[in-house]
């Protein structure tokens, strides 16, 4: 027995030894990037910013949006990263109450529009911005010869009846951006008014915009429902994912005026940062047309800087609202826990 | 003096799981409940306040406690013919019940979809047959769909950890009672039941906590009319940022299992009687007669239904493309189509995922088989106060845990937030309990007087070790191995935080798929899935490979 302990307490001493020794690997200048899920970039872009500032870009991923910025406020005293990107305007104020971020006015700003600029003291900087908004399957609609819907109005009518799946918006974030397009153009007195008549439609609500889209949206195996709640990039999207090429995307997005809530994300320097001038480098970098013409295929969603080229694909494909409902960030961050709750009374019980 | 030593042993445990468990969940805990030195009862309130929570901790109970209890039974006549009968495949079979366990729930969800669903397989051929019907079956964001989740993910725990026991009962026992006049039911309840119960009861106690703090299951099988404590905790931190709350919530699930730990581990010392083991292929029988073949044909059968049939509609998903048979999702597997950064071959993926779960089991098995030993060997106090703490690892909240680590592991020597050894270490403790659940029962079913007679004949403790303890344990330690392996394999809630992005695991680059829109996108998380269960699948055998080595 003892001769075995021994065994065992050198193989830990041996994994601890040897964990540090890789955890003190090579460290060459390097800015961390703390982001969410969904944030991707081509290799060849990244050793551009290496070859041309001489630095480093180390990742660092942790869970979805929500999720990445609440670790990004849990650890503000001792902070992960020099520069966070990811802040979408629904979680703005959460942000800026807790005051992580440092001001920094990039001179890529003048760049891009007003409209997208949310935050006066340049704490968080627009970096891209996509819509939320209804997706239909274009081939079953011409197949029962109905029209597809296009607007928030049409899913109450009868026709539209037991056709439409949406996500919870309470554990989904398109699911809360449409929520909010709801509250956008219905006032927040009537917004419930609506969603009462939605389900007695026969709305179908799940957690996830997963289970949404690849369970129960007609263009999955076995879905049943031709409308979904996605994003306006994503017949994009099927095009560009699709198995055989194809000239023309097999979803439709609908994007009149108040159907659609214009999601915006930011990026900003994490207060506590030791390497300010690289941050400020990466972050100026992130807003150059070299890093936004990138967005639209990594990410799919628009660039913000209005300098930047979109590719074919977007510019012929990816549509974006003309009038897309937008609500303040201090409206939503007083406003979001109530409007849950009353969401889920009148629509879940 | 001997239960000193036994301590001493247990340093190596008590610090693994000081550092990575309790350090971090006190942190955390501490952090949101007392931020200033005073009790943080402002955001607090509504737990009491309304009936909700008191509601999703009854709701969380008792679908728990119904899982488990169904579980249980449709499993033990599957752990019967295991323990009992020799055929052909019967080792394959085995580890392929345990592959569910790996799977992550939207895949798990696709699955079942394409076989319940309103379109699937089941409700298009019924409609086929009679057409002017309804859909046979509806089971979409039912209660039902759930516990048959759950029926599917834990099967095998029953299976493994029952039958695994069942093996080695002896059977003149039974042949005895039988003799004597007793009928088969009557020995069965009066003899072999009692016998097998500390390995029914260690195998319901982990399927409970599991369905206890289920989270993807219900999140996405469930629906949103339905949540559990933990799915709570996941909307109180992540959506809400209501950390107090979250807390409060992760605390009474952490009660709540003490509580259970206590009564359980009162009953399992009470139902454990040390017998002599047999090896396990003594009991074994070819099947002769008709009645035997019969029993071993249904229950197969009931089993392939169950969790075979699931999995193939998967397998077939992933080799299904617009028209027909093809291999499109595989060959797209291999393209980094945007040159993205963040692109993992799959080979790489298989690398990542079989290089933490090899890490992972290592640590949870050296770990829980010095924990169990102490629990084994050890009546006092200690014993009864940290068999319930061991369990608390499998019960605690991983987002709970995960910003324990963010905020507990932030300074060097403990600077472990970005280090690749986290997601080892993390997936090691929810396997830990496993372990030890696993070879406790065979632990103390081995009689004391064997260690003594063997030491009395002037054996060392490693001689006893090596020619007691070791072949009565391997198989144990065996089935330990197997779902710390599994676990690590199919982890998602914790590795999602701790993992580096260029390093991810088979779940984590499925989920990635399954994020964008696109045929192509479904197609190829489909194949992932199949990549998974077949690396699984081949892990397991790897593992089975040292059953019969010396």
């Amino acid at each position: 027995m003892k001769k075995w302990f021994v065994l065992l307490i050198l193989i830990i001493l041996l994994a601890i030894v040897f964990g540090w020794w890789a955890f003190k690997e090579k460290k060459p200048k390097f800015v961390t990037l703390m982001t969410h899920d969904s944030f991707a970039a081509s290799e060849e872009l990244l050793s551009q910013l290496e070859k041309e500032f001489g630095f480093e870009l180390k990742i660092l991923k942790s869970g979805d949006a929500g999720a990445a910025l609440n670790q990004a406020i849990l650890s503000k005293e001792n902070p992960l990263a020099d520069v966070f990107f990811g802040v979408d305007n629904t979680f703005m104020s959460r942000a800026l109450d807790a005051d992580i971020f440092i001001p920094y006015t990039s001179p890529h700003l003048q760049h891009i529009p007003e409209s997208l600029k949310l935050d006066g003291s340049n704490r968080l900087l627009p970096v891209d911005y996509g819509d939320v908004c209804l997706n239909y399957d274009i081939a079953w609609f011409n197949q029962k010869g109905i029209r597809p819907p296009r607007g928030l109005a049409d899913l109450i009518a009868p026709v539209y009846k037991s056709l439409t799946v949406i996500q919870n918006p309470a554990t989904s974030s398109p699911g809360l951006a449409f929520l909010f397009a709801t509250v956008g153009t219905y006032g927040q007195d009537g917004f419930l008014d609506y969603w009462e008549k939605l389900r007695h439609n026969d709305v179908y609500v799940t957690n996830g915009w997963s289970d949404a889209y690849y369970g129960k949206f007609t263009r999955a195996k076995g879905g049943t429902r031709p409308i979904v709640v996605s994003y306006a990039s994503s017949p994009a999207a099927e095009i560009f994912y699709s198995e055989k090429k194809v000239q023309k995307a097999p979803t439709g997005a609908v994007l009149s005026k108040g159907s659609a809530y214009r999601q915006i994300e930011f990026v900003g320097i994490l207060r506590g940062t030791q390497k300010l001038d690289l941050a400020q480098t990466l972050v100026d970098f992130m807003l150059s047309p070299a890093f936004q013409k990138e967005i639209p295929l990594h990410m799919w969603v628009f660039p913000a800087n209005s300098q930047t080229p979109l590719p074919d694909l977007f510019r012929e494909h990816a549509q974006q609202s003309q009038e897309p409902v937008m609500l303040s960030p201090q409206l939503i961050q007083a406003k979001r826990e109530r409007w849950i709750e009353a969401w889920t009374e009148r629509v879940l019980r | 003096m001997r239960s000193n030593r036994h301590f001493f042993l247990l340093v190596p445990v008590l610090l693994f799981l000081g550092i990575f468990y309790f350090y971090p969940l006190i942190s955390i805990l501490l952090m949101s409940l007392v931020p200033h030195g005073a009790l943080e009862v402002g955001r607090l309130y509504k737990l009491i306040s309304s009936g909700y929570y008191a509601g999703v901790l009854w709701f969380t109970t008792w679908q728990a406690a119904l899982s488990t209890l169904l579980t249980v039974i449709i499993a033990l006549p599957g752990a019967y013919i295991f323990a009992r009968y020799g055929f052909k495949g019967k080792a394959l079979i085995q580890n392929l019940t345990t592959i569910p366990f790996v799977l992550p729930t939207v895949v798990t969800a696709a699955g079942f979809q394409a076989l319940l669903g309103p379109r699937g397989i089941v409700n298009n051929t019924w409609m086929n047959l009679f057409p002017n019907q309804h859909a046979l079956v509806n089971i979409d964001q039912t209660f039902w769909f759930f516990l048959l989740a759950h029926i599917f993910y834990n099967f095998t725990v029953v299976l493994r950890i029952v039958g695994g026991f069942w093996s080695r009962l002896p059977g003149n026992l039974l042949e005895s009672a039988q003799i004597l006049g007793a009928s088969r039911l009557r020995a069965f309840a009066t003899i072999t039941l009692p016998l097998l119960m500390p390995a029914i009861l260690a195998a319901a106690l982990l399927v409970f906590v599991f369905c206890f703090t289920s989270f993807g299951v219900v999140l996405i099988l469930g629906g949103p009319r339905y949540a559990t404590v933990e799915v709570e905790i996941y909307r109180q931190a992540l959506h809400l940022f209501n950390l107090p709350m979250a807390s409060a919530l992760a605390l009474v699930q952490i009660l709540f299992t003490l509580g259970l730990m206590a009564f359980y581990t009162r009953l399992e010392r009470r139902t454990s009687i040390s017998l002599i083991m047999q090896r396990a292929d003594e009991g074994r029988k070819k099947i002769r007669s008709s009645g035997a073949r019969l029993v071993v044909s249904i229950t197969l059968l009931g089993m392939g239904l169950l969790l075979g049939a699931p999995l193939a509609a998967l397998l077939m998903q992933s080799f299904l493309g617009e028209d027909g048979l093809s291999l499109v999702y595989y060959a797209s597997l291999l393209e980094n189509r945007t040159g993205s950064i963040l692109y993992v071959a799959p080979i790489r993926a298989i690398a990542n995922s079989m290089g933490y779960a090899l890490g992972a089991s290592l640590i949870a098995l050296v770990l829980g088989w010095i924990g169990a030993n102490f629990l084994a060997k050890s009546r006092g106090r200690g014993a009864a106060f940290l068999d319930p703490v061991f369990m608390l690892p499998l019960s605690t909240s991983a987002i709970t845990l995960g910003f324990g680590f963010i905020i507990a592991l932030d300074e060097p020597p403990l600077n472990l937030r970005t280090s690749w050894l986290l997601p080892a270490i993390a997936h090691a403790m929810v396997a830990f309990p496993f372990v030890i659940r696993s070879i406790l029962p065979a632990l103390r079913s081995l009689p004391q007087h064997f260690r003594d007679a063997a030491a009395m004949l002037g054996a060392s403790p490693f001689q006893i070790w090596l020619t007691i303890e070791w072949p009565l344990l391997r198989r144990a330690l065996l089935v330990g191995a197997v779902f710390a392996f599994a676990i690590s394999m199919g982890e998602f809630g914790a590795t999602v935080f701790v993992v580096r992005p260029q390093t991810p695991t088979m779940p984590l680059v499925i989920f990635r798929y399954l994020s964008h829109p696109g045929a192509l996108n479904y197609g190829m998380a489909m194949a992932m899935s199949t990549l998974l269960m077949i690396t699984t699948a081949a892990g397991f055998l790897l593992l089975e490979k040292f059953r019969y080595k010396r």
